[in-house]
This record gives structure tokens, sequence and C-alpha cells, in this order.
């Protein structure tokens, strides 16, 4: 379906293919914390649709609770959006997608409402490769109950709270690659140039993309003691490459040094272009995702970039081998067997 | 023992070991006797156990259409060694004891108001087959061929039945006739056959159906247009989805691609199951979940979000008997309340109440029009002894012309058309059921923030107290819309001046409709009755409370549920309603109900009515 373009613009503002421009992939004011990680990552989202762009009109933004739940709100206006209860996103995005394959779905999570109210709902979307995109904006804190530690809060880290926290944390990327997540990725809400075109090649992919995205609370835990304060992050953090995502009609113009660069097609055509900063990670292969990241944490740095794309991956809807029209057309022409077939199933009953 | 001879009106209970193969066989004698045109009512009584424990079998036959449970046995077709001793005292006298006299039995067991009938199964078997697994399986057939003699089955019904269920597998179906004519002859050699109770043909059947509940729920939802379920398995819900998914892999599935019109997701738990089918409902499919008691515990913070939210979702609960997990595979009407008034807050969510398979279906295909019309939660109640246990029915009608009912959905014409702006949650037609839009519908109009926390018309989230109190105001208007929506209940009057009435629902309809009867045959006491299919209760409800002195309250429950949902929802005495309460975890019996009315009826007139009854 095709649709005319709302009339009145602003003549000067830049349009994408489409010819929408950035204001029409905004949404309300945010209400959160000044400096917010999360408000960071909400213009990355607006950035990421802008540059593809992708009709705002055809995602379905979903979330759990928290303060990064509520971040649907502030882009993205003309989706429709879903916050619904917390740690339960997952499922719904689930059941919105199996309703209607044809949209793009955004999931914006918590750790809280990832890692440990629905951490059962987030690893039973990752096995089923619900196309779609989850962000989960970790902070390693609960920010909306005011600063509690998270399960993703790593050992030592001194929150505002002040008592260093005492337990190992769960690491989402890497139970993420474990459990067979088709794309994963690790970023941090400062890095713009880095999130937005990871972002990009999460919605090209086909099946799950995962990002885990480092995203500062600076109300509750972005004091000199913490492992996700502003600081520390942008001390210790690491890129394993970085990322350009080239759309499906455009041509790869940039020269990288050979050797050092990497081309991924994705299904639709489009391309990541890697340019590598740690040669030992090979893209396609969890096992040594997982041994970098490991090498990396051990030495106090935390890698970023993306960790794992498989571009062929098979999406729940094609081992499902549903129907290609959206479920939620179907009418009762295709779906009511009618009385007659109901007369020969009562002929079996008798 | 002198005897009158009882045709077509028994009760037969086989008692077996679970995982022996005995219900293919118990189910090959109830559909022959259905098949010779008389009325049954097969119950399997099983535990919550793979292999090894006891399961029984009753079935009521009766040529008068009676089939709720009656109580009492005649026939007892002892299988199970562990269980023979509370066999043979659960007999009525009179009644018959039909065991394998492979091995003895205990002398104790004997008792001279019955009569026993041995027949050496096993033996038999073992001389004829070599394998352990086929002994068994075949003894199962062959007590059923000893049945056809005793009883006077009519043979080549069950002959006919076997060469169906093998279609296919023809090389079976020799060794099975082979044992059943073993059977049927080794009665003959030794017993004077038939017995006092015996069949006779009729045609008391005519084109009636035997199904059960759950095949019926799932069938509903296939022809109601459910394209998406979210499930956990659990007993006794999961052959819901498992008929959903068989019809519609008949029915739904593209012969040449194989596509599928249809998507079954097993879920990770029930939180997840229902949540799935609220995102299916939110982006415009027909979804549904399936589950028991358990489950619905999980489900309630998401019942809430669905309530509030205004998001259409059929649920089917096969109630089984609570608290926690309770006796899971015994029956229950016990989540009458937590389903009225599921999760925190002000809420209350359209329950429905089948009583039969027919009601299964058609409850099940309306649900989805009333959740979809009415944007909320709507409840079916089914439950253990209607869902998993084979039910004669009126065969199932589907009008052609139905068109579903999708509620109100705007387009993006009509988007285009509205003047002013979208509201999603603005009650434009007074009825308190705004209008909502779709994912994906139009570029510029229309979208808007589904939310479970408080929210003005248009979606926007608010802790203003007046917005907050103006939208759970609505909501209750649409409760009122819904009250005129739902299914009427069945009211039966005796056409005499009558101030005694009963209120049933649900599996007690059978056991109520023929307790009033005898009551009114026997006793000369009739009474007028009325189920409940639905809620909130339309005003018949509540006239036919008021238009009676007292009133019975037929359930299966220990709380007395639905009597508290009345008094909760009207304004009436407490006083007026009497409950009549049987929740051991098996069907309600007739003759329990009858005898119950009848003793209270015949010491009233005496001062408080405020009593219950309770087994
Ligand atoms: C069932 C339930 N339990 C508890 C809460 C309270 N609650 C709201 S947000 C939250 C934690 C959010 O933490 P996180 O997901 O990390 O989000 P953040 O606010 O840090 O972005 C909790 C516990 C709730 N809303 N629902
Ligand atoms: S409390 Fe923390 S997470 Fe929440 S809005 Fe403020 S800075 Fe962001
Ligand atoms: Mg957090």
């Amino acid at each position: 379906m095709s649709y005319a373009i709302p009339g009145f613009r602003h003549p000067n503002l830049p349009k994408n293919e489409l010819g929408y421009t950035a204001k029409d992939y905004e949404g309300r004011v945010s209400t959160l914390c000044a400096g917010c990680g999360h408000d960071s990552i909400s213009a990355a989202i607006r950035e990421a649709c802008f540059g593809m762009s992708i009709p705002p009109h055809r995602v379905a933004k979903l979330s759990g609770i928290g303060c990064s739940s509520k971040t649907p709100t502030y882009f993205l206006g003309n989706s429709h959006g879903f916050n619904s209860v917390h740690g339960r996103m997952p499922a719904v995005a689930t059941g919105g997608n199996m309703a209607n394959r044809n949209l793009l779905y955004i999931g914006v999570s918590g750790d809280g409402d990832t890692a440990s109210i629905g951490m059962g709902q987030f690893v039973h979307a990752v096995r089923r490769n619900v196309n779609m995109v989850y962000i989960c904006e970790n902070n390693g804190v609960y920010g909306l109950t005011k600063g509690q530690d998270s399960a993703t809060t790593d050992v030592g880290s001194v929150s505002k709270k002040g008592e260093p926290n005492a337990l190992e944390p769960i690491d989402l990327c890497a139970i993420a690659l474990q459990l067979g997540a088709t794309f994963v990725a690790n970023s941090f809400s400062g890095d713009k140039s880095q999130l937005v075109p990871i972002i990009q090649a999460a919605i090209a992919h086909k099946g799950f993309a995962f990002i885990n995205v480092i995203s500062p609370c600076v109300t509750f835990n972005n004091v000199p003691g913490s492992t996700k304060a502003y600081d520390y992050i942008r001390q210790h953090m690491a890129s394993t490459n970085t990322v350009d995502f080239v759309p499906a009609e455009e041509e790869i113009t940039t020269d990288y040094a050979p050797g050092t660069s990497e081309v991924v097609t994705m299904h639709d055509g489009s391309a990541i272009h890697l340019q590598k900063m740690d040669e030992k990670l090979d893209i396609h292969s969890r096992r040594s995702a997982l041994a970098l990241m490991q090498e990396y944490k051990a030495e106090d740095k935390v890698l970023t970039g993306l960790l794992f794309v498989d571009p062929d991956s098979q999406e729940i809807h094609e081992t499902m081998n549903t129907t290609a029209t959206p479920l939620r057309n179907l009418t009762e022409k295709e779906l009511c067997p009618g009385s007659e077939q109901l007369q020969k199933i009562n002929d079996q009953l008798r | 023992m002198k005897r009158d001879t009882v045709t077509n009106k028994f009760v037969i209970k086989f008692a077996n070991v679970n995982g022996t193969g005995s219900a293919s066989a118990n189910s090959l004698f109830s559909k022959a006797i259905f098949r010779m045109g008389i009325p049954i009512s097969p119950k399997n009584i099983f535990p919550s156990n793979i292999q090894g424990l006891p399961t029984w079998y009753e079935v009521r036959i009766n040529e008068d259409s009676f089939l709720g449970r009656r109580g009492g046995i005649d026939i007892m077709v002892a299988m199970n060694p562990q269980s023979m001793e509370r066999d043979v005292a659960e007999l009525q006298r009179g009644g018959y004891f039909i065991y394998d006299s492979s091995k003895p039995i205990d002398e104790k067991l004997f008792r001279d108001d019955i009569d026993f009938i041995g027949i050496p199964f096993m033996e038999h078997c073992r001389e004829v087959y070599k394998d352990e697994r086929q002994r068994q399986l075949f003894r199962n057939v062959m007590y059923v061929g000893s049945l056809a003699a005793l009883l006077d089955i009519e043979l080549e019904v069950l002959k006919g039945l076997i060469h169906e269920q093998f279609k296919g597998k023809e090389k079976l179906i020799e060794p099975n006739v082979q044992a059943l004519v073993m059977g049927y002859e080794a009665a003959k050699k030794e017993y004077e056959c038939p017995i006092a109770f015996r069949l006779s043909r009729r045609d008391e059947v005519g084109d009636k159906i035997l199904m059960n509940g759950n095949a019926a729920c799932g069938l509903g939802a296939v022809y109601g247009g459910a394209t998406v379920v979210g499930w956990y398995p659990i007993t006794p819900s999961t052959s819901v989805i498992d008929s959903f998914a068989k019809y519609c892999r008949q029915l739904r599935v593209d012969p040449e691609t194989g596509e599928k019109n249809f998507a079954v997701v097993q879920a990770e738990d029930e939180l997840a199951a229902i949540g799935m089918v609220i995102g299916a409902s939110w982006n415009g499919a027909r979804a549904f979940t399936a589950t028991s008691g358990p489950g619905l515990s999980l489900m309630n913070e998401f019942l809430g979000l669905a309530y509030f939210a205004e998001i259409p979702t059929v649920l089917i609960d096969v109630q089984r008997s609570g608290p926690s997990t309770g006796m899971p595979t015994r029956t229950q009407q016990s989540d009458v309340l937590y389903s009225a008034y599921a999760s925190h807050g002000d809420t209350k969510y359209i329950c429905l109440y089948p009583s039969t398979p027919k009601e299964c279906f058609e409850l099940t295909a309306t649900a989805f029009d009333l959740a979809e019309r009415l944007q909320t939660p709507v409840l079916v109640l089914s439950d253990l002894d209607l869902g998993m246990n084979e039910h004669m029915s009126d065969p199932l009608e589907w009008d052609d012309e139905r068109k579903y009912d999708r509620g109100k959905v705007l387009t993006a014409e009509d988007l285009d058309a509205m003047e002013g702006p979208f509201g999603r949650y603005l009650d434009t037609d007074g009825d308190g059921i705004p209008y909502r839009t779709l994912p994906g519908t139009h570029p510029t109009k229309g979208a808007y923030f589904t939310r479970g926390t408080s929210k003005d018309e248009y979606a926007t989230y608010t802790e203003d107290g007046k917005k907050y109190v103006a939208n759970m105001e609505q909501l209750q208007k649409k409760w009122e819309t819904a009250r005129h929506e739902v299914p009427k209940p069945d009211i039966r009057t005796t056409g005499k001046p009558c101030n005694v009435g009963v209120i049933y629902y649900g599996t007690s309809e059978a056991s109520t409709l023929e307790a009033l009867h005898h009551l009114d045959r026997l006793h000369s006491i009739s009474l007028d009755s009325l189920g409940i299919k639905a809620f909130p209760f339309s005003n018949e409800i509540k006239e036919f409370i008021e238009q009676h002195e007292y009133v019975f309250v037929v359930e299966q429950n220990r709380d007395a549920q639905m009597r508290s949902l009345l008094i909760n929802e009207f304004d009436f005495s407490p006083q007026k309603l009497i409950s009549l309460l049987h929740y051991e975890g098996s069907p309600i019996t007739a003759r329990f109900i009858r005898h119950v009315i009848r003793d209270n009826i015949l010491q009233t007139a005496t001062a408080s009515h405020m009593r219950s009854y309770k087994r």
C-alpha cells in the first residue's frame, strides 16, 4: 500500500528517499532526566530510521516497564506503540509479529526488564528468532524504582547507594550468543557514530537482532565507582570494528585497506561494511565473539561493536511456514471452513 | 439372585491401569452402544500420572437421554487388582462384578448382594499371543467381546467399528476381531447371556454427535477465525490446542505450498502465552489461549492490562480442582469468581459458561466476536468433565452468512474522512466502546500509544484524577453495554405458579435438569430453572431471582462462587440463595441434586432458608 505524504513540510529540512524529514521520526518530548543515556538511544533510533527511509507507520514499538521502556513515546510518533507490563515485551512482540509479519518491530527494554523479571521471555524470543530489533538499554541499575542494583551490575561496581555489588553480572550479549541469537551487538549510548549503523544493520537483519546498549543513568549510577558511568565506559570501551550501513540501492564507495575490512550482505541486499579494529573477531563465529569478549573483560575493557551476524538466518515465520499474507488480513473466506465441512465433521463424530 | 431385567438404563464402570491401552477398548464399547441408537455418557476418571496408576471409565447408558452423572454403579468391569477392593465396594446391590479369573481373587472381596462373573481373560490371551504387550492390549478387546455377549451388544457393530478404526492398518483388523470373538465366546460358554442389565437397539440418538468439549472449543476457534495461538501445556486444557491445530492442519494449509493460515506458538509459560495473544489481538488478529487454574493465576497481570488498555483477548479456561495444583485430573467449577474479577485494581471480565460440546463450539466462536466488539478479554469457562469427556450433543451448526464482528476498527479511509483528531479512548458513540486503529494503517493518522498506565481519551499518559475516573466510568459504561450483548440465560418455567427456582451453569446442567424432571415425576415438585450462560448477568437473571421466593444455586465448588457473584452483582438478600454444592472432583450427580432439593422442600416452610448443602 502506498499513501500520500502529508502536505506541509518545512521547505529547508533535508528529506529522505520517501520525502520524510527528521521531524517525521520524532516523538513526544522526553520526560527522562537530563543527560540520561536512554535519550541518546532514542535519538539514534530516530536517525537510523530516517536514514533508512523507514515509513514510520510501518513500525511497531514495544516495551516493558522502566525508564528505558518509556522511551518509545519519544521517537516515531506516527508509529503505534505498546508499553506492556514489566519484563513481558518479548511475548507481546512475538504475538504482534505473528499477526502481521510485514511490520518492523522495535522492542525497547531495560536491564531489569530483560535480565531479571523478563529473562525467561527474552531467552525464548531469542530461541524463536522472532523477526525484530531488541534493544536493551543497559544502565546496570533499576532507574525507575530509584537505584537498586540490577542483574547486569558488575561485581564491585558501586552505584549512588554506595554499596559495592557482590553478585556476578549477567552478560546479555554472551547469553544471546549462546542461545543462538542471529545478530548480536554491544554498543554505548554515547557513541552515536557506532550505534546508528548498528541499529540500521539490526533493522535490515532478518531474525532476532539483539543490541545491548550501555546507557548510563545519570541520577543513580553515574558515580566514580560505577562500571556503567559515562567516564568509565569512555575509558574502557574498545571497539571490535567500525560499522557502516549501506542501503540496498547504494554502492559501497569507501575504500578500506585490504584485510582489515569486510562486507556482510544482508538478505534484503543492503550491506554492513565493517572496518576491523581487532582482527581476531570473526563476525560469523559465535565462539570467536565469546572468546574475544572474555579476553577484553579480563583486561577490564568493554568490547563494543557488531559481535556476530548470521545474515541467512531463518526467522520464525519461515520456520513455521506461515502464509505470506499477514494473518491479521485473512477473512472469513480464508479462515472459516463453512457449513458443508462442518457436516462432514459431524459425520465423523457419529 | 432373582432380578428384573433393565434395558438401556444402567451405569457400567471399567477399572483399569493407566498406560495399558484400555482407553481405546473402552471407547470402542461406548461407540458401539451409541451406534445402536442408545444415548450414552462416558466419563474418564484418571490420575495425574502416565503409567501404572488406577483409572476408571464410567459409562452411563440411558435411553431417556439423561446423561449427567447418575450416581451408583450397576456393573463393574474390574481389570485392576490394585483397586479391586474399592471397586467391589462401589457396586450397588444387585450389581455385577466382572473380573479376570485367571488368578483367583481374595475371598474377602465376595459380597452376596451382587453377582460375580469371572472370565479368565489373561489365560486365553497367554495361549493365543506371544508378546506381553499384545496380551495386555488384546485382553482389553477381549473384555469388550465378553460384554457384547453379557449385555447384548451387536457384534456386527463392534466389528464395523474395528474396521473403521484400523483403516489403513488393515493387518490389525483380523487379530482385533479375533480377540473380540474370543471374549464373546468365553462369556457365552460359562454364563447365561444376556444378564439382567442389557441393551437393545433404539432410535434415540438421531443426528446427535459424540464429542468432547475441548475438541469443540478448538473447532469453534477455527470457525471463529482465530489465527494466532499462544499456549502452554496444562491438563485439562491441552487438547483444546491439539484440536485447533489438528483441524487447522486439515483445513487451513495451502495444499500446494504447505503454507499455513495459522500460527500456534508453544510459549515458555502462561505469562508469555497470554502476552502473545494480547500482542496479536492488538495487532488485529484473532488470537486465543487455553489454560487451566494454575495458568490462569499466572495470566492475571496481563489480563488487567488487556482490560484497562481495551485489547480483545480470548481465553479458554478448562477448570480443574484447585486450589494450587489441587486434583489436576479432576473436575470442578472453581475459577468462577477468579475469572470474573481477575487481576489487581477494579476489573471485571466477560465470562461464558458452556454446558455442552455444541455450546463449546458456539461460545468459543462467539467469544471472538464479543472480544473484538467490546475490546476486552472474554473467558470461556469450560471444565475437565466437559472438556475431556465425550458427550452426546446436538450436531454443530454454522451459518454461512455469518460474518465475523471485527468491532470498531478504523481504516485509513475512515481516518481520512474523520473530522477532528483521532482519540483512541474517546467514547464517540456513547456505548463505552471507543474506536481503535491497527498498527501500520495510515502514515500520519491514528497512531497511538497503548499502555497499562492511566491515560486520557487520546491515550496520553495522565495522572489527573478526573481523567482517570472518566476512563474508569467509560469502562463501566462498556460493561453495561456488554450486559446486553452476551448470551441470554436458558430459562425453563413449569407454567404453574412456582416460588422456588434453581440456577445452574456449565456442566451442572445435565444433572440438574434430570433431577428436576424426577422431582416433578416422583415427588410432584416442579421447579423453574435458569441456566446462566454469561457474565455480566443479564436482567433476566435478576428478574428470575426476584420472581422466586428462594432459589437453589447448583455448583461444583466449595465456596458457592456463583452465588457470591450473584449476590455481589445484584442487590438482593443473600437469604434467597441456597447453595447446593458438590466438589469432590467427580461430576455432580442427578441423585444428589434431587435428594437435596427434595429434602429441603419437604422440610420447608420451616424457618431459615440459609442452609447450604455440600458434598
Ligand atoms: C510486576 C512488576 N514488578 C515491579 C515493578 C516495578 N518496576 C518498575 S520499573 C522496574 C525496574 C526497571 O529497571 P530497568 O528495566 O533496568 O529500567 P530502567 O528504569 O533502569 O531503564 C521495576 C522493578 C513493576 N512495574 N511491575
Ligand atoms: S533515573 Fe536514570 S534511567 Fe531513569 S531517566 Fe533518570 S537517568 Fe534515566
Ligand atoms: Mg536499568
